[in-house]
């Protein structure tokens, strides 16, 4: 599976941005072409970190003597909205001083001090509320939970009180500078509580955004897109990919577009959508497809809200088939809206109806895990099926 | 009202006044929801170094919030400048102190976080009580300030404030402890002022709000487009309008 993803990597380098960026947008979301460091999901997730918490101006100065670890971040690709920076960025959330469960947060206490790497206590909903208000002071919180499982305490601060500050405040404060960080999904053991794609939840709430990235490479810039983004993220990170997604990742400091979604490998029968580690699975359900001569065209929606309507739509424009693949269950997860859009979009263009390979609709088991993945043959199936018509 | 010249542009209901030159980071109607948040406000004086102190209010009824603990505990851990003033008017709504909280002694509830119980219906207690508050938070972290003080009326709309409680003991209350009273009565004992001047001081405060009110009735409701704004703001990445792109298609009223 790592040779997949490194080739899904090179193909999506070979590709580039998707063609709605505009000339301005290119030059501060240009993913560096040439190569990179090998690093798995983990490390650069951790890199994307250093650069987030090197980026305070005010800490700049305290290190411009040292030799740094990383290149120093490119302040030019920094929005010109936060360049009266007198806010500081902080990352917080349980076991985050010793580098965290998985180890995404290595170094960073050392590097950047007590102060602003820490340790929080065992209370999301605490954690999630005292990183509003750091961030209603202007600073860039993030906040990690340990696992998205456990994000549900925090699931009221989410939805009541960070999607909606601005609003209700008549855009007089604002906690845009919150990002919350969780690794996500099925992991081959997790069980119930270690496995959850709460992703669909968070979809229902306008004021807020849904990012979650395929590949190390991706996960960089996107973490830092959703960082220096001027609205509250959840950043979903597939926790299966920390180890085993292996890719070339640039040293340097890039960001990628948000609400964008990517073709990451064009086709022509059917249009196949998903989103974080489903779409290694995916990947092989197409490649499989194409030895029975069907032409998948796989779309990375990378943002889940506000997602990139259009990009898909195009895509059933030219193909007329739509299938959704997503590891949360298949009722009310995000796949249903993608569906519901679409077919309201292109209803008359569509030869099938949309096939959704979800989930099934039971607690994550632990051991029928196999049972209840959206496993490639699945998807294969459902592909021919879809395509025969 | 919902008009676009309030303080949260017509965007916010009842609860949602802002006003950031005075730093007052607004009302919530999830109650206790602040509380964390007011130890996030916290944390960024306490690193800006810049001397300032954050006030966080809850009332009684929110004081059964689990946040609330979650808060103090993260709030004295890291020594935080946070004064957590619980309002205690005795109802959570419609229901009683005693028949919702087996301690009611809610400035001991901090455990290892000092508190002090304040005769809310003496402007000059609180005041004090804020002062020293402030000065301890400053120097020696988070402290709980338990407000004794009390609601006339209802709740809110659909509370008629009359079904839980007697007439006489509300009118008892106003007539005993009303904080206005006992200003008035002291500065007149003190001869700090006359009656007269005290009278015109309340005709000149009931022209300032009746002008307010009409003011505000005046001012027309927000554009409807005002809908879409702020939900979110052009940040990174492609426009967001929010879940649909494109134009909403229905007419607003």
């Amino acid at each position: 599976m790592a040779s997949a993803l490194r080739r899904l990597g090179s193909a999506a380098a070979r590709r580039g941005l998707s063609t709605a960026c505009e000339d301005t947008k290119k030059s501060l979301f240009q993913l560096p072409q040439a190569g990179g460091k090998s690093s798995n999901l983990c490390s650069a997730i951790n890199q994307a970190l250093h650069i987030a918490l090197e980026s305070d101006p005010r800490y700049r100065l305290v290190l411009s003597e040292m030799s740094p670890i990383i290149p120093k971040p490119n302040i030019s690709l920094l929005p010109s909205l936060h360049a009266t920076d007198n806010r500081h960025s902080y990352l917080f959330g349980e076991d985050v001083s010793f580098g965290g469960v998985f180890r995404c947060t290595t170094g960073l206490a050392d590097r950047y001090g007590k102060s602003r790497v820490f340790n929080t206590p065992l209370c999301e909903q605490g954690i999630v509320g005292f990183g509003i208000g750091l961030a209603a002071m202007g600073n860039r919180a993030i906040a990690e939970i340990q696992f998205a499982d456990y994000i549900f305490p925090a699931f009221d601060q989410i939805v009541n009180e960070a999607s909606k500050f601005r609003y209700r405040s008549g855009n007089q404060f604002n906690c845009g500078g919150l990002t919350i960080r969780a690794p996500y999904g099925a992991v081959g053991h997790g069980g119930h509580y270690h496995s959850q794609s709460p992703e669909a939840f968070f979809c229902h709430v306008p004021g807020i955004k849904v990012v979650i990235p395929r590949s190390p490479r991706q996960a960089k810039g996107l973490l830092l897109s959703c960082i220096r983004d001027p609205n509250p993220v959840v950043f979903f990170e597939p926790k299966w990919l920390y180890r085993q997604a292996i890719e070339e990742v640039p040293e340097e400091d890039y960001m990628l577009p948000l609400s964008e979604a990517e073709v990451i490998r064009e086709g022509s029968d059917i249009t196949v959508v998903g989103w974080g580690a489903q779409l290694s699975i995916m990947e092989q359900a197409c490649a499989g497809a194409e030895k029975e001569g069907i032409s998948c065209e796989l779309i990375d929606l990378k943002t889940l809200i506000p997602w990139d309507k259009e990009t898909v739509e195009a895509s059933v424009r030219k193909t007329g088939r739509l299938l959704i693949s997503h590891e949360a269950p298949v009722t009310g997860g995000f796949g249903a809206e993608i569906s519901a859009s679409i077919v309201e979009r292109c209803f008359l263009r569509l030869e099938a109806p949309v096939a959704r390979i979800c989930g099934l609709d039971t607690p994550f088991p632990l051991v029928f895990e196999p049972f209840y993945m959206p496993t490639k043959n699945k998807i294969l199936d459902a592909i021919k099926a879809t395509v025969n018509y | 009202m919902g008009r676009r010249d309030g303080c949260s542009r017509g965007k916010g209901g009842s609860m949602h006044f802002y006003k950031k030159e005075a730093g007052f980071y607004g009302g919530h109607g999830i109650v206790g929801a602040q509380i964390p948040l007011g130890c996030g406000l916290a944390f960024a004086q306490k690193y800006s170094k810049d001397e300032n102190v954050t006030f966080a209010m809850y009332g009684d009824g929110a004081a059964n919030q689990g946040q609330l603990f979650e808060a103090l505990n993260m709030a004295a851990l890291w020594d935080l400048p946070a004064i957590l003033v619980c309002e205690n008017n005795h109802y959570g709504m419609g229901t009683a102190e005693w028949r919702a909280s087996k301690s009611p002694a809610y400035y001991k509830r901090g455990d290892y976080v000092p508190g002090l119980k304040v005769d809310g219906m003496d402007a000059l207690a609180v005041k004090q009580a804020c002062k020293f508050a402030k000065e301890h938070a400053l120097k020696n972290g988070p402290i709980i300030l338990e407000m004794d003080t009390y609601r006339y009326h209802g709740h809110s709309m659909s509370d008629p404030g009359s079904t839980y409680r007697t007439r006489d003991e509300i009118s008892g209350v106003r007539q005993e402890r009303d904080p206005v009273e006992r200003i008035r009565k002291l500065l007149m004992s003190l001869e700090l002022a006359t009656e007269k001047e005290l009278k015109d001081i309340e005709k000149q405060v009931r022209k300032e709000v009746d002008e307010a009110i009409a003011q505000a009735k005046e001012s027309p409701m927000p554009d409807p487009s005002e809908l879409f704004t702020n939900v979110y703001v052009k940040g990174l990445g492609a426009e967001s309008f929010g879940a649909d792109r494109k134009e909403v298609r229905t007419v607003l009223p």
